[in-house]
């Protein structure tokens, strides 16, 4: 069980997504890692949680401490559950690693009633200015690998995805950029701006 | 005529004498090798301490799937911790093919820790101080619960194979009668590996609103055609030896015992890994300096299965283990609760599922437990599912094995949490 530090320690995005969950809900957490957000939402919200989680060691450990959690992988299991599962599905820190983005993003919209996600923005710019002036593959707080050794194989900007969202039928509820030291800007009017300042996102969507 | 007399009597000595021979030598072999070939006719599992026992069936019969109805008919059971008050900590330990309800503690057949003594007891991963845990001989079994060995009222001779065939879902009603007979309503976590964990599957199903959580360990949703193939090949290997009898093999105070213990050498074999054999044993010889250029065990390994074999004789009743492994490849989860979608059976359950299995298992392979999960997802039904690496093959399950521990031990924490039942 997590003490209050702990709690207090789960990431910025996390922290965020959890703030948009409602208490007691049924909450499917996509790329779940050790557990942290699951956790915290069982102890502080009642929420009736599971998640999937790629390696093994994060399957075990979440295990281990009494969650729900499954070894699967963003691009070949959303399929296996039906339409409406769960009030949310979450996918924190983790569109940017799979095969087939829009696929996922269709999943996790017919999986939940609503889908939270949280991804590091391509537009935001440090890694405009690390690339347009030092000609090189940029690495942030957020992204902290080389080229060559990322498993981010997928990035976009805010502006990308919102587009991707509109073209998909995808309604955004509440968009929200974070700065680099975790302050929140409403992504709406500002767009262009939120694009620039924002070094992750995070969004709260649903089906038209 | 004078000379044929006393030519035969010789003749007949001297077969006597080579029939000796080939005993003396038989016997030599058998004290060299931990027990290859057996005489049979030794006393079996008559008089044994079979733990609590009771008789179920008395006021409605259990309705077989195979049509039979079984009526008086005995459960034995062993049961450790108390019950609490709201008989709300009850932990249901169902055994696997040559398993028996002596999980924790001594077995007093075979005088050796209970098959799960690592994982149950005081203060130990499930611990008996805390839960009230169950565990039943399986019906068809050769532990104290009816099965082909017991007397068949109706003709006051053992059943044979007259006993019916029975399968999974008749063993997990025999269970359900049992906690209604100790007037338990729900189990907080059904566990088991292997055979015990399509047990465990069955009582989600069948039973929901009787199941809180469920840890169907390295098992699968059923037999597929390499689990089938080698439970007939264990089972051929019984009906050839000519001790067996037809299956009556009591009745002439003889036991198929040199046919039991093969289907037990390749049932081991099963069990384990190549790795687990290779490191254990690879090509070391037994007891000796040079192969002998025989048939003795001059292998290590071979010396290993013959004494898996002799001592699986004297605790096993091989009627029970063709009536068993049948049970197993009759069992189909989808077929009998979801019409042939496993997902459909699963419709409704919301049992809180562990499903584990382990990377060397080649018997009930990780692919098996994956289709429970996809299953499972399917309903978005509450499930775990750890893989855990392991080259101690299928096995695992009853080893220490410290990452499945770990694993089981939250989830059973987890569960028990959610259920309610505060941690002391």
């Amino acid at each position: 069980m997590m003490t209050d530090a702990q709690k207090r320690a789960i990431r910025i995005d996390l922290q965020l997504i959890a703030e948009m969950v409602e208490p007691g809900s049924r909450l499917l957490d996509v790329g779940c890692g050790d557990g942290a957000l699951l956790d915290y939402l069982h102890h502080d919200k009642q929420v009736d949680g599971r998640g999937i989680e790629l390696s093994a060691e994060g399957v075990n450990a979440c295990v281990s401490a009494g969650l729900s959690v499954i070894q699967g992988d963003a691009d070949q299991d959303l399929d296996d559950y039906p339409d409406q599962a769960f009030d949310y599905v979450v996918l924190g820190q983790t569109l940017q690693a799979t095969h087939e983005p829009h696929n996922v993003l269709a999943n996790l919209v017919r999986i939940g009633k609503r889908a939270v996600l949280s991804f590091p923005n391509f537009g935001y710019w440090r890694v405009r200015t690390r690339l347009l002036f030092g000609g090189k593959m940029p690495r942030t707080n957020s992204l902290s690998y080389d080229w060559y050794d990322t498993p981010n194989i997928h990035f976009c900007t805010i502006r990308d995805f919102v587009d991707l969202c509109d073209q998909m039928g995808i309604a955004i509820e509440r968009g929200i950029a974070l700065d680099h030291n975790g302050g929140e800007l409403r992504i709406g009017s500002s767009m262009r701006f939120a694009n620039l300042i924002g070094e992750q996102a995070v969004f709260l969507l649903r089906k038209f | 005529m004078g000379l044929i007399l006393p030519g035969l009597y010789l003749f007949l000595q001297k077969l006597r004498k080579i029939a000796e021979n080939r005993l003396r030598k038989a016997r030599k072999m058998n004290e060299q090798t931990g027990g290859q070939i057996d005489e049979g006719g030794a006393p079996l599992l008559s008089d044994q301490d079979v733990g609590k026992q009771v008789t179920l069936g008395v006021d409605d019969p259990l309705r077989l799937d195979c049509g039979v109805e079984l009526t008086n008919f005995s459960v034995a059971y062993q049961s450790y911790g108390e019950l609490n008050a709201a008989k709300t900590n009850v932990i249901l330990i169902c055994h696997a093919l040559s398993g028996d309800q002596f999980v924790s503690g001594v077995n007093p057949v075979t005088c050796k820790e209970g098959w799960w003594d690592l994982v149950i007891g005081p203060n130990k991963l499930i611990d008996t101080d805390r839960f009230f845990v169950i565990c039943p001989n399986i019906l068809g079994g050769c532990m104290g619960t009816i099965g082909p060995k017991e007397i068949n009222p109706a003709t006051g001779k053992p059943w044979g194979l007259d006993f019916p065939v029975i399968t999974v879902s008749d063993m997990v009603r025999a269970q359900a009668l049992l906690l209604d007979h100790l007037g338990i309503e729900k189990i907080f976590c059904a566990l088991g590996g292997s055979m015990g964990g399509m047990q465990v599957l069955e009582w989600a199903v069948a039973y929901p609103e009787r199941v809180f959580a469920a840890v169907p360990i390295a098992t699968a949703p059923h037999h597929s055609a390499q689990n089938i193939a080698f439970h007939e090949t264990g089972r051929q290997a019984i009906m050839a030896d000519p001790d067996w009898h037809g299956g009556d093999y009591l009745s002439y105070d003889s036991r198929p015992h040199r046919g039991l213990a093969i289907a037990r050498m390749v049932a081991h074999i099963t069990y384990l890994s190549e790795p687990a054999l290779q490191n254990k044993f690879g090509r070391q010889l037994q007891d000796r300096d040079a192969i002998s250029f025989g048939f003795d065990a001059d292998f290590q390994v071979e010396s290993y299965l013959r004494h898996q074999g002799s001592t699986f004789v004297d605790r096993f009743d091989a009627n029970s283990y063709l009536y068993i492994t049948r049970a197993m490849d009759y069992f189909d989860l989808a077929e009998r609760h979801g019409g042939g979608v496993l997902a459909e059976a699963f419709r409704g359950v919301d049992t809180r599922f562990c499903v584990i299995s382990f990377t060397s298992d080649w018997l009930y392979q990780t692919a098996e437990s994956r289709a429970i999960v996809k299953a499972l997802n399917a309903v978005a039904a509450n499930v775990s599912f750890a893989e855990i690496k392991s080259d101690k093959g299928h096995d695992a399950f009853l080893l220490e094995e410290p990452e499945f521990w770990k694993v089981l031990s939250g989830f059973i924490e987890g569960a028990a949490e959610r259920y309610g039942l505060v941690s002391q």
